[in-house]
């Protein structure tokens, strides 16, 4: 893989953007299930966290003490390596994926602090030329976690747990290829810059009215990829117990939530940068914000979404993808590409 | 309700709607256009509406359902049957129980002990009255034989306690004197109906 890294970027700089994105995207995580208990309890007339601090804002560190300081067991049985990993694959590889996003706007280290001052921090810590494919892929990688998990448990709600991630994995990938296919074909480039730059001109040059259905695709694809609700398979409470996850406690069942909240923000900003402007400015909205305002609108579609609907039964769920999804990506290709060649 | 409709117990066959469900397409074609209707039907984004309604009501419309319960607490209604209460006279201040032992007598599942006996004054008196809430299955019965109105069932349902007799003795269940004032005049089952005035009919002469 070539990382084209760009002349003023040192390794200072990227480690000091990785040690950020690790901060700040574990604590947006964690805020993130705060978010979402509150939101699901509103849209059901409920309060949600209200005891700790003010409006249970703090329910986020009464949390983490909580996990930190569980017991973590291993089961008799399980398989001890591969079921310690298994938490760290999914975090990391969430983490990985959003090393390629551009999160923050560059900025350079002020002089006066010591051995860091000068030091360019880019804006993503990774600048690939192939950004879309990396994130998608590290993603999809994502999956071994919970696939591992479930299988070297030695729980049978963890081994079906496990199946269900194979059949997840097997139905969305294909539809969140193609689904994004027509985009990059539009742009002529898998670099997020260069889709960011294609929808400078304001509202309507926004992807999403030259390819709507590829964003309904995409999203679709995204909400199975990250297993958010209507395709929430892997650990349905009501039918697999906790699924893959049935054997963990304390850190490492935290570590998959880090994970699943850090891949719904990295399918977020995807969603943000490919087909809703990114970050360009926005009337007198500075761009930083109005992608922050993005960001947050898919991130609140999904908790919506969750609050909303049903879920699909696995069969569906490939049902879905295989023989409906897939087709109308296909379609939606070829289209784009008989418009394109017009 | 006349007594026409009360006497016709064959309910639930008149307003029956039969649902007009379809048959499951047999041919590929009618599959198709089964999936395209249902896709393009929208009721996914009806029920997206109603929940981001809600959301709305509840936050801006004051909506909310819940009830932060230790700090706040719904009304009962006066017939809910928690912890008994032995109510007082008004004018005298002394207990309202007459010792007539009904409802000693009546109570099923026989929690109640009273003990009487004559005082100086050859009135009864109320020498020991429990109720053993262990076996209590508040069926209001005690307070709806009670002649006098003196056993009545009070709202107290918070009924954790270290021990089981609290609550349970005659003392802890009479209004307090201090707060004869603050006594409620119970509305519950077995009381006295708002308009028992005019449900008094008087008794025929010729009897």
């Amino acid at each position: 893989m070539e990382v084209t890294v760009l002349p003023e970027v040192t390794w200072l700089g990227v480690v000091i953007k990785a040690v950020i994105i690790l901060a700040i995207i574990s604590a947006i995580a964690g805020f993130g299930t705060y978010l979402e208990r509150k939101v699901l309890a509103f849209m059901q007339r409920r309060l949600g966290p209200m005891h700790v601090g003010p409006y249970g804002l703090l329910q986020i560190l009464a949390d983490g003490i909580k996990l930190f300081t569980k017991e973590d067991i291993v089961p008799q049985n399980a398989n001890k390596l591969i079921f310690q990993v298994a938490p760290a694959i999914t975090a990391a590889t969430a983490f990985i994926a959003l090393s390629a996003v551009p999160v923050f706007p560059d900025f350079t280290i002020p002089e006066f602090i010591p051995l860091l001052g000068g030091t360019f921090v880019p804006s993503m810590a990774a600048d690939l030329n192939i950004g879309v494919l990396f994130i998608l892929g590290m993603m999809a990688a994502g999956l071994y976690g919970p696939l591992l998990a479930g299988m070297a448990q030695a729980n049978k709600w963890g081994i079906l747990g496990s199946a269900r991630t194979a059949i997840q994995f097997l139905s969305y990938e294909v539809v969140t290829g193609l689904s994004i296919l027509a985009p990059i074909m539009l742009v002529g480039s898998l670099s997020l810059i260069e889709f960011n730059d294609y929808q400078a001109g304001g509202i309507g040059s926004w992807m999403m009215w030259q390819q709507p259905v590829a964003l309904i695709l995409f999203l679709i694809a995204g909400f199975a990829e990250t297993n958010r609700t209507p395709f929430d398979l892997l650990e349905h409470e009501a039918e697999v117990v906790s699924g893959y996850a049935t054997e963990y406690s304390g850190m490492r069942w935290g570590m998959f939530f880090i994970g699943e909240y850090a891949n719904m923000i990295t399918i977020s900003v995807l969603a943000a940068v490919i087909f809703a402007g990114g970050y360009n400015d926005l009337g007198f909205l500075a761009g930083w914000f109005v992608i922050i305002l993005k960001i947050a609108f898919f991130f609140f579609l999904m908790l919506w979404v969750r609050a909303a609907w049903p879920h699909v039964r696995p069969d569906q769920l490939m049902w879905l993808c295989w023989k409906v999804l897939m087709p109308i990506a296909v379609i939606n290709v070829v289209i784009t590409g008989f418009v394109m060649m017009a | 309700m006349s007594l026409e409709e009360f006497k016709n117990r064959n309910i639930g066959k008149q307003n029956y709607v039969k649902l007009d469900l379809e048959h499951t397409p047999q041919t590929p074609l009618g599959r198709f256009s089964r999936v395209v209707r249902r896709t393009l039907k929208g009721e996914l984004f009806v029920g997206l509406y109603v929940t981001l309604r809600e959301m709305i009501n509840a936050l801006f419309r004051g909506e909310m359902h819940t009830v932060k319960y230790p700090l706040e607490k719904l009304p009962i209604s006066p017939r809910y049957r928690a912890i008994h209460d032995m109510l007082r006279l008004l004018e005298s201040g002394h207990y309202r129980c007459i010792g007539c032992g009904l409802c000693e007598k009546i109570c099923i599942s026989n929690c109640i002990r009273m003990d009487t006996r004559y005082d100086e004054n050859q009135r009864k008196e109320v020498s020991e009255y429990t109720i053993n809430f262990g076996r209590c299955i508040f069926c209001g019965y005690c307070a709806e034989v009670c002649p006098e109105l003196a056993i009545v069932h009070g709202g107290r349902y918070e009924t954790a306690s270290e021990q089981r007799a609290s609550f349970s003795i005659f003392e802890d269940m009479l209004t307090p004197v201090d707060a004869l004032k603050q006594q409620k005049e119970y509305d519950g089952f077995g009381a006295v109906s708002p308009n028992a005035d005019e449900n008094i009919k008087k008794t025929p002469l010729a009897y």
